[in-house]
């Protein structure tokens, strides 16, 4: 796999540098209030995408339960503001509970049942996200139910903390951009994310990232060689589900909402499927460009096909299929294609470009 | 202690569990007649449940390729045979009982006849192409059930939509002080009758020596000389054609239906096959009944405990039996 030093490997990390820089500067480069939050979910569902893509791509492992994980860290800091106040205090406890919880959980049902096949655990991580979903649902109180928790974010992210006083009393402004609470938010969120990412991509070019290629690509031998495959595994689990649950933690306060729809629901648990599948697996790099991709597409092909769907309402069928809310049918064909003819997704099969055909 | 398990094993081991589970039904509730109605109740959804499952477990044990795309043939057979119910709206009400048969038979038929097609279909077009690599599977058939999802959004749009039931299945046997649902028993007869038709099938006939054989050892079969391939889409076909059956069964019980059903089911019907073991139609039923029951005792007992308490006796039963209650040989 001479994959690292392909011309098509320059392409893809010059991408993922320009989409990097494009996040870092994005409260300066697109100024509405719009962009800032695709900004900010892009940064998030990265860091989700490559966790994820640590266990299905790395290792081999297919879960359902990864929204499970990044709703529990998001809950968990979103119980704890609301119940103990705006402050830094709230956060820290909600987000080492989320974390402790997520561990526990993962904890249990790696060692329960990473050492069945791997249409088992698939099957078993799907009932125990939903069973999580539905106690959320259903545990008023705590969790608000459907209606989701509203609380306020530590008072240095509120839209009205002036960072820098200008002259005039009045927020200062850089290029045109407020110096409020909001960017600080912003930068929050990304420098979280960006240390995360890091953090997978180390682990990933370490000795225990080859150790988890080779336990997928062939199990039994990774076994003989040594190593405890079980053990392994419920390791790896354990990390994606923590950065999971950092990254949850992180959007609860950004969003200063945390709900079902938000955090939970398997709708979440089909995104990320779609960006890991889309981006390329096995490459963290895949899971940057996958997640830019399809929260884009989530917030604005909508309204492309909105036109679309308005520039063909005489035609018989095709309004129907270009109305904006079946933007998931095309995914869903989309992504069927993309697993027949390009298994390695958009950054697995551009970083192939320029390698010598026979290492492959 | 192993004399216990001898002289329990002798009697049917694991297939008296559901009749542990009703006796402690029967404890816990301590009111006989509503025992009685949660007992024919868990009985009836254990039944419809087996019939969505049955395929899936088949499907799995044949060719070792799990359909994740599988609750999409529920979906569809409720909304189809719910739409057949509507269109033949004037044959449920009517006086002549022979018309109310044949309106449901004829909406059951089209969700069957549905479902053979699309099981046709989503075994050559879909998984064909990849067999033997599980991971593929599952994402194929994820992304098959998100388009079928949308398909279904798309005809019968996002509101609940009503299922009319015809009228000799309305109402109630009233013994006592026990009311029994008529629509209950119907469905576990009907069950019941799938069961035995399929356990005959599969033990008593040619084909079925042959499916049970490529269960045990695919490349023996096909060595002696028979086309497991075209076995397996027939047993495919079949399969869906009973998840068809299956969901239309429980749109008639449900009387409302949304398109978030299948995902609903889908959970179910797998905590059924992992409880059951994968691969055997005795397990499934044994697993559906399980769960049928004790989802209905638990949603009596302590309603908010009604999912996590399949979940809960998933875990139980994996930790005891590893690879189900009943797998079938592997």
């Amino acid at each position: 796999m001479s994959q690292t030093r392909t011309t098509g490997a320059l392409i893809v990390k010059t991408a993922v540098l320009a989409i990097g820089a494009a996040l870092l500067f994005a409260p300066f480069l697109f100024q509405d209030v719009r962009a800032l939050e695709v900004a900010a979910r892009i940064c998030i569902f990265i860091v989700l995408v490559a966790s994820y893509d640590l266990l299905i791509g790395y290792t081999g492992i297919v879960s359902f339960a990864h929204t499970m994980f990044f709703g529990i860290g998001a809950y968990g800091t979103a119980i704890a503001l609301k119940q103990m106040g705006n402050g830094w205090d709230a956060v820290a406890l909600g987000t080492l509970a989320g974390m402790a919880l997520s561990l526990v959980l993962a904890v249990a049902i790696g060692l329960l049942s990473l050492r069945v096949k791997a249409i088992f655990f698939a099957m078993i991580t799907l009932a125990a996200a939903s069973v999580v979903l539905v106690l959320a649902s259903q545990l008023n109180q705590i969790t608000g139910g459907e209606d989701g928790i509203t609380y306020r974010a530590p008072s240095l992210f509120s839209p009205a903390t002036q960072l820098w006083q200008g002259a005039d009393g009045k927020v200062a402004t850089l290029f045109g951009v407020k110096m409020n609470g909001k960017l600080a938010g912003y930068y929050f969120v990304f420098l979280t994310s960006l240390a995360l990412f890091v953090f997978m991509l180390r682990m990933t070019g370490s000795p225990l990232g080859t150790v988890l290629k080779a336990i997928r690509e062939n199990e039994a031998r990774a076994e003989a060689i040594g190593y405890r495959v079980v053990a392994y595994r419920t390791f790896v689990f354990c990390i994606a589900a923590l950065v999971a649950s950092l990254a949850g933690s992180s959007y609860a306060i950004w969003l200063k909402y945390t709900g079902p729809d938000t955090a939970l629901s398997f709708a979440i648990m089909i995104d990320i499927l779609l960006m890991v599948v889309i981006g390329g697996m096995g490459t963290m790099w895949g899971a940057v460009i996958g997640a830019v991709l399809m929260v884009l597409a989530q917030y604005y092909l909508r309204d492309l096909m909105e036109l679309a769907a308005g520039a063909t309402a005489d035609l018989p069928v095709l309004p129907h299929l270009l109305e904006p809310d079946r933007w998931l049918f095309w995914l869903g064909i989309i992504f069927i294609l993309l697993v027949y003819f390009f298994p390695a997704g958009i950054a697995g099969t551009i970083m192939r470009w320029g390698a010598p055909r026979a290492g492959r | 202690m192993t004399r216990i398990g001898d002289i329990l094993g002798r009697y049917g081991g694991v297939n008296l569990l559901p009749l542990f589970v009703a006796a402690l039904g029967f404890v816990l509730i301590g009111a006989p007649a509503s025992w009685v109605t949660l007992t024919v109740a868990g009985l009836a959804m254990g039944m419809m449940i087996f019939l969505m499952a049955s395929g899936l477990s088949l499907v799995f044990g044949l060719m070792d390729v799990l359909n994740f795309g599988h609750s999409a043939f529920v979906s569809f057979g409720a909304f189809i045979a719910a739409s057949a119910l509507a269109f033949l709206g004037a044959w449920l009400g009517a006086e002549n009982i022979a018309l109310n048969i044949a309106a449901m038979g004829l909406a059951l038929v089209a969700a069957i006849l549905f479902g053979l097609a699309a099981g046709w279909f989503f075994e050559t077009v879909i998984i064909r192409p990849v067999y033997k690599d599980h991971l593929r599977q599952i994402l194929i058939t994820m992304g098959a059930l998100i388009v079928a999802e949308q398909i279904i959004l798309m005809i019968w749009g996002g509101t609940p939509t009503a299922v009319p039931r015809p009228a000799f299945l309305e109402g109630a046997w009233i013994l006592g002080d026990v009311s029994i649902e008529i629509y209950r028993i119907f469905a576990f007869g009907l069950g019941l009758a799938v069961y035995v038709a399929l356990y005959l099938v599969l033990n008593r006939t040619r084909i079925g020596l042959l499916i049970r054989a490529g269960v045990e050892n695919r490349e023996m079969v096909e060595a002696l000389g028979f086309r497991i391939d075209r076995l397996f889409v027939a047993v495919f076909m079949l399969g869906s054609a009973l998840a068809a059956l299956g969901g239309a069964m429980w749109a008639g019980y449900q009387t409302l239906i949304s398109p978030a059903l299948g995902a609903e089911m889908m959970i179910v019907v797998f905590i059924v096959v992992i409880i059951g073991g994968l691969g055997s139609i005795e397990g499934t039923l044994l697993g559906a009944l399980l769960v049928g029951l004790v989802g209905n005792y638990v949603g009596f007992l302590a309603p908010k405990m009604a999912l996590a308490s399949n979940m809960i006796l998933m875990m139980a039963i994996l930790l005891w039996r590893p690879s189900g209650l009943r797998p079938a040989v592997r």
